[in-house]
Protein backbone atom coordinates (compact mmCIF):
# COMPACT_ATOMS: atom_id res chain seq x y z
CA UNK A 1 0.00 0.00 0.00
CA UNK A 2 1.71 3.20 -0.91
CA UNK A 3 1.94 6.51 1.42
CA UNK A 4 -1.21 7.98 0.00
CA UNK A 5 -3.84 5.04 0.20
CA UNK A 6 -2.39 4.53 3.47
CA UNK A 7 -3.32 8.30 4.66
CA UNK A 8 -6.86 7.73 3.17
CA UNK A 9 -7.75 4.64 5.07
CA UNK A 10 -5.94 6.13 8.52
CA UNK A 11 -7.93 9.12 7.73
CA UNK A 12 -11.75 7.54 6.46
CA UNK A 13 -11.20 4.93 9.76
CA UNK A 14 -11.22 8.13 12.23
CA UNK A 15 -13.65 9.85 10.44
CA UNK A 16 -15.71 7.09 10.91
CA UNK A 17 -15.50 5.87 14.38
CA UNK A 18 -17.83 8.22 15.68
CA UNK A 19 -20.21 7.44 12.97
CA UNK A 20 -20.06 3.98 13.30
CA UNK A 21 -20.78 4.59 17.41
CA UNK A 22 -23.86 6.73 16.61
CA UNK A 23 -24.72 3.82 13.37
CA UNK A 24 -24.95 1.13 16.58
CA UNK A 25 -27.03 2.76 18.64
CA UNK A 26 -29.52 3.97 15.74
CA UNK A 27 -29.35 0.01 14.89
CA UNK A 28 -29.86 -0.92 18.42
CA UNK A 29 -33.06 1.61 18.86
CA UNK A 30 -34.73 0.67 15.34
CA UNK A 31 -34.33 -2.53 16.27
CA UNK A 32 -35.70 -2.86 19.73
CA UNK A 33 -38.71 -0.72 18.67
CA UNK A 34 -39.16 -2.69 15.67
CA UNK A 35 -39.84 -0.06 13.45
CA UNK A 36 -42.03 -0.39 10.50
CA UNK A 37 -40.81 0.93 7.23
CA UNK A 38 -43.50 3.64 7.97
CA UNK A 39 -41.91 4.60 10.88
CA UNK A 40 -38.63 4.67 9.75
CA UNK A 41 -38.97 6.63 6.91
CA UNK A 42 -41.04 9.47 8.56
CA UNK A 43 -37.69 9.97 11.08
CA UNK A 44 -35.26 10.47 8.02
CA UNK A 45 -37.19 12.10 5.43
CA UNK A 46 -36.90 15.68 4.90
CA UNK A 47 -33.57 15.37 7.30
CA UNK A 48 -30.91 17.63 6.05
CA UNK A 49 -28.90 16.05 9.40
CA UNK A 50 -29.42 12.33 8.73
CA UNK A 51 -28.57 12.82 4.69
CA UNK A 52 -25.37 14.59 5.50
CA UNK A 53 -24.52 11.77 8.21
CA UNK A 54 -24.62 9.10 6.36
CA UNK A 55 -23.75 10.52 2.67
CA UNK A 56 -21.08 11.07 4.49
CA UNK A 57 -20.94 7.48 6.20
CA UNK A 58 -20.98 6.48 2.84
CA UNK A 59 -18.78 8.33 1.09
CA UNK A 60 -15.72 7.42 3.60
CA UNK A 61 -17.42 3.63 4.21
CA UNK A 62 -16.71 3.32 0.44
CA UNK A 63 -13.18 4.83 0.42
CA UNK A 64 -12.25 2.93 2.67
CA UNK A 65 -13.52 -0.54 2.02
CA UNK A 66 -12.00 -0.39 -1.37
CA UNK A 67 -8.97 0.33 0.33
CA UNK A 68 -8.97 -2.73 2.04
CA UNK A 69 -10.24 -4.52 -0.44
CA UNK A 70 -7.37 -4.25 -2.41
CA UNK A 71 -4.69 -4.74 -0.08
CA UNK A 72 -6.70 -8.05 0.58
CA UNK A 73 -6.62 -9.00 -3.00
CA UNK A 74 -2.49 -7.48 -3.76
CA UNK A 75 -1.81 -9.95 -0.84
CA UNK A 76 -3.67 -12.80 -0.45
CA UNK A 77 -5.16 -13.47 -4.30
CA UNK A 78 -2.77 -14.01 -7.64
CA UNK A 79 -3.91 -10.68 -8.94
CA UNK A 80 -1.23 -8.20 -9.64
CA UNK A 81 -1.36 -4.80 -7.89
CA UNK A 82 -2.43 -2.95 -11.20
CA UNK A 83 -5.38 -5.13 -11.38
CA UNK A 84 -6.50 -5.46 -7.27
CA UNK A 85 -6.17 -1.52 -8.04
CA UNK A 86 -8.97 -1.55 -10.78
CA UNK A 87 -11.02 -4.35 -9.16
CA UNK A 88 -10.91 -1.54 -5.58
CA UNK A 89 -11.75 1.03 -7.93
CA UNK A 90 -14.93 -0.15 -9.48
CA UNK A 91 -15.87 -1.85 -5.75
CA UNK A 92 -15.65 1.65 -4.40
CA UNK A 93 -17.81 3.30 -7.15
CA UNK A 94 -20.73 0.50 -6.81
CA UNK A 95 -20.57 1.28 -2.82
CA UNK A 96 -20.53 4.62 -3.61
CA UNK A 97 -23.72 4.35 -5.85
CA UNK A 98 -25.38 2.09 -4.00
CA UNK A 99 -24.93 3.98 -0.57
CA UNK A 100 -26.32 7.09 -2.10
CA UNK A 101 -29.16 5.48 -3.75
CA UNK A 102 -29.93 4.11 -0.19
CA UNK A 103 -29.35 7.46 0.92
CA UNK A 104 -31.67 8.71 -1.95
CA UNK A 105 -34.03 6.45 -1.04
CA UNK A 106 -34.38 6.57 2.77
CA UNK A 107 -33.86 10.46 3.18
CA UNK A 108 -35.14 11.96 -0.03
CA UNK A 109 -37.74 9.58 -0.87
CA UNK B 1 7.43 -23.53 7.84
CA UNK B 2 9.65 -22.98 10.80
CA UNK B 3 8.78 -22.86 14.57
CA UNK B 4 9.13 -19.25 14.84
CA UNK B 5 6.44 -18.81 12.27
CA UNK B 6 4.32 -21.24 13.71
CA UNK B 7 4.65 -18.89 17.50
CA UNK B 8 4.28 -16.25 15.19
CA UNK B 9 0.84 -17.25 13.48
CA UNK B 10 -0.27 -18.42 16.66
CA UNK B 11 0.40 -15.06 18.75
CA UNK B 12 -2.95 -13.47 19.76
CA UNK B 13 -1.47 -10.12 17.94
CA UNK B 14 -1.35 -11.83 14.78
CA UNK B 15 -5.02 -13.30 15.63
CA UNK B 16 -6.13 -9.97 16.01
CA UNK B 17 -4.68 -8.80 12.92
CA UNK B 18 -6.61 -11.63 11.13
CA UNK B 19 -10.06 -11.21 12.76
CA UNK B 20 -9.54 -7.36 11.80
CA UNK B 21 -9.15 -8.04 8.28
CA UNK B 22 -11.40 -10.52 8.18
CA UNK B 23 -14.16 -8.76 9.54
CA UNK B 24 -13.81 -6.12 7.55
CA UNK B 25 -13.74 -8.10 4.44
CA UNK B 26 -17.05 -9.76 5.63
CA UNK B 27 -18.61 -5.99 6.29
CA UNK B 28 -17.10 -4.97 2.53
CA UNK B 29 -19.31 -8.10 1.23
CA UNK B 30 -22.12 -7.19 3.32
CA UNK B 31 -22.34 -3.54 2.49
CA UNK B 32 -23.82 -3.32 -0.73
CA UNK B 33 -26.06 -5.75 0.24
CA UNK B 34 -27.65 -3.21 2.76
CA UNK B 35 -27.17 -0.68 0.57
CA UNK B 36 -29.51 -2.41 -1.66
CA UNK B 37 -31.94 -3.32 1.32
CA UNK B 38 -32.62 0.33 2.00
CA UNK B 39 -32.86 1.61 -1.51
CA UNK B 40 -35.92 -0.42 -1.46
CA UNK B 41 -37.21 2.14 0.04
CA UNK B 42 -36.75 4.16 -3.58
CA UNK B 43 -39.82 2.34 -4.86
CA UNK B 44 -41.84 3.33 -2.16
CA UNK B 45 -42.33 2.21 1.53
CA UNK B 46 -44.08 -1.54 0.43
CA UNK B 47 -40.83 -2.85 -0.48
CA UNK B 48 -38.99 -1.82 2.74
CA UNK B 49 -41.87 -3.29 4.55
CA UNK B 50 -41.73 -5.93 3.29
CA UNK B 51 -38.15 -6.91 3.48
CA UNK B 52 -38.31 -5.70 7.20
CA UNK B 53 -41.32 -8.43 7.80
CA UNK B 54 -38.93 -11.05 5.89
CA UNK B 55 -35.94 -10.02 8.12
CA UNK B 56 -38.10 -10.65 11.14
CA UNK B 57 -37.13 -14.42 10.94
CA UNK B 58 -35.05 -15.76 13.67
CA UNK B 59 -32.21 -17.07 11.40
CA UNK B 60 -32.14 -13.35 10.03
CA UNK B 61 -31.67 -11.88 13.47
CA UNK B 62 -29.17 -14.32 14.73
CA UNK B 63 -27.29 -13.23 10.87
CA UNK B 64 -27.95 -9.49 12.23
CA UNK B 65 -25.93 -10.31 16.05
CA UNK B 66 -23.02 -11.63 13.76
CA UNK B 67 -22.87 -8.32 11.83
CA UNK B 68 -23.10 -6.55 15.20
CA UNK B 69 -20.43 -8.33 16.53
CA UNK B 70 -18.31 -8.00 12.99
CA UNK B 71 -18.90 -4.22 12.80
CA UNK B 72 -17.89 -3.42 16.72
CA UNK B 73 -14.76 -6.29 16.83
CA UNK B 74 -13.34 -4.38 13.07
CA UNK B 75 -14.51 -0.52 14.96
CA UNK B 76 -12.75 -1.76 17.96
CA UNK B 77 -9.78 -3.48 16.38
CA UNK B 78 -9.32 0.36 14.05
CA UNK B 79 -9.18 2.09 16.84
CA UNK B 80 -6.40 0.12 18.46
CA UNK B 81 -4.27 -0.24 15.62
CA UNK B 82 -4.91 3.92 15.34
CA UNK B 83 -3.93 3.89 18.80
CA UNK B 84 -0.66 2.14 18.50
CA UNK B 85 0.30 4.07 15.24
CA UNK B 86 -0.57 7.67 16.50
CA UNK B 87 -0.05 7.73 20.00
CA UNK B 88 2.91 6.40 22.26
CA UNK B 89 0.75 3.77 23.73
CA UNK B 90 2.36 0.13 23.05
CA UNK B 91 1.69 -1.56 26.15
CA UNK B 92 -1.18 -4.20 27.24
CA UNK B 93 -2.20 -4.50 23.25
CA UNK B 94 -2.49 -8.36 23.85
CA UNK B 95 -5.01 -7.35 26.74
CA UNK B 96 -6.49 -4.38 24.57
CA UNK B 97 -7.54 -7.27 21.89
CA UNK B 98 -8.77 -9.44 23.90
CA UNK B 99 -10.71 -6.47 25.41
CA UNK B 100 -12.08 -5.85 22.00
CA UNK B 101 -13.31 -9.32 21.36
CA UNK B 102 -15.07 -9.38 24.78
CA UNK B 103 -16.71 -6.43 24.52
CA UNK B 104 -17.80 -6.98 20.84
CA UNK B 105 -19.22 -10.38 21.71
CA UNK B 106 -20.86 -8.78 24.90
CA UNK B 107 -22.58 -5.88 22.38
CA UNK B 108 -24.05 -8.78 20.10
CA UNK B 109 -25.23 -10.55 23.11
CA UNK B 110 -27.21 -7.49 24.06
CA UNK B 111 -28.07 -6.98 20.23
CA UNK B 112 -29.53 -10.71 20.57
CA UNK B 113 -31.38 -10.24 23.60
CA UNK B 114 -33.32 -7.12 22.76
CA UNK B 115 -34.30 -8.77 19.63
CA UNK B 116 -35.86 -11.59 20.84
Amino acid sequence: MNVRLYVWQRATAALMLPLVLVHIAVIFYATQRGFSAAEILSRTRGSIAWACFYGLFVAAAAIHAAIGVRNVLSEWSPLKDRSAGLFAILFGLALLGFGARAVTAVVLG
Amino acid sequence: MSVSQLNHRSGALWLAAMVHRLSGLALAIFLPLHFLALGLAIDGEARLESFLRWSDRPLVKFAEGGLVFLLTVHLLGGLRVLVIENLDWHDGQKQLAMLAAAVSAVVAFIFLARVF
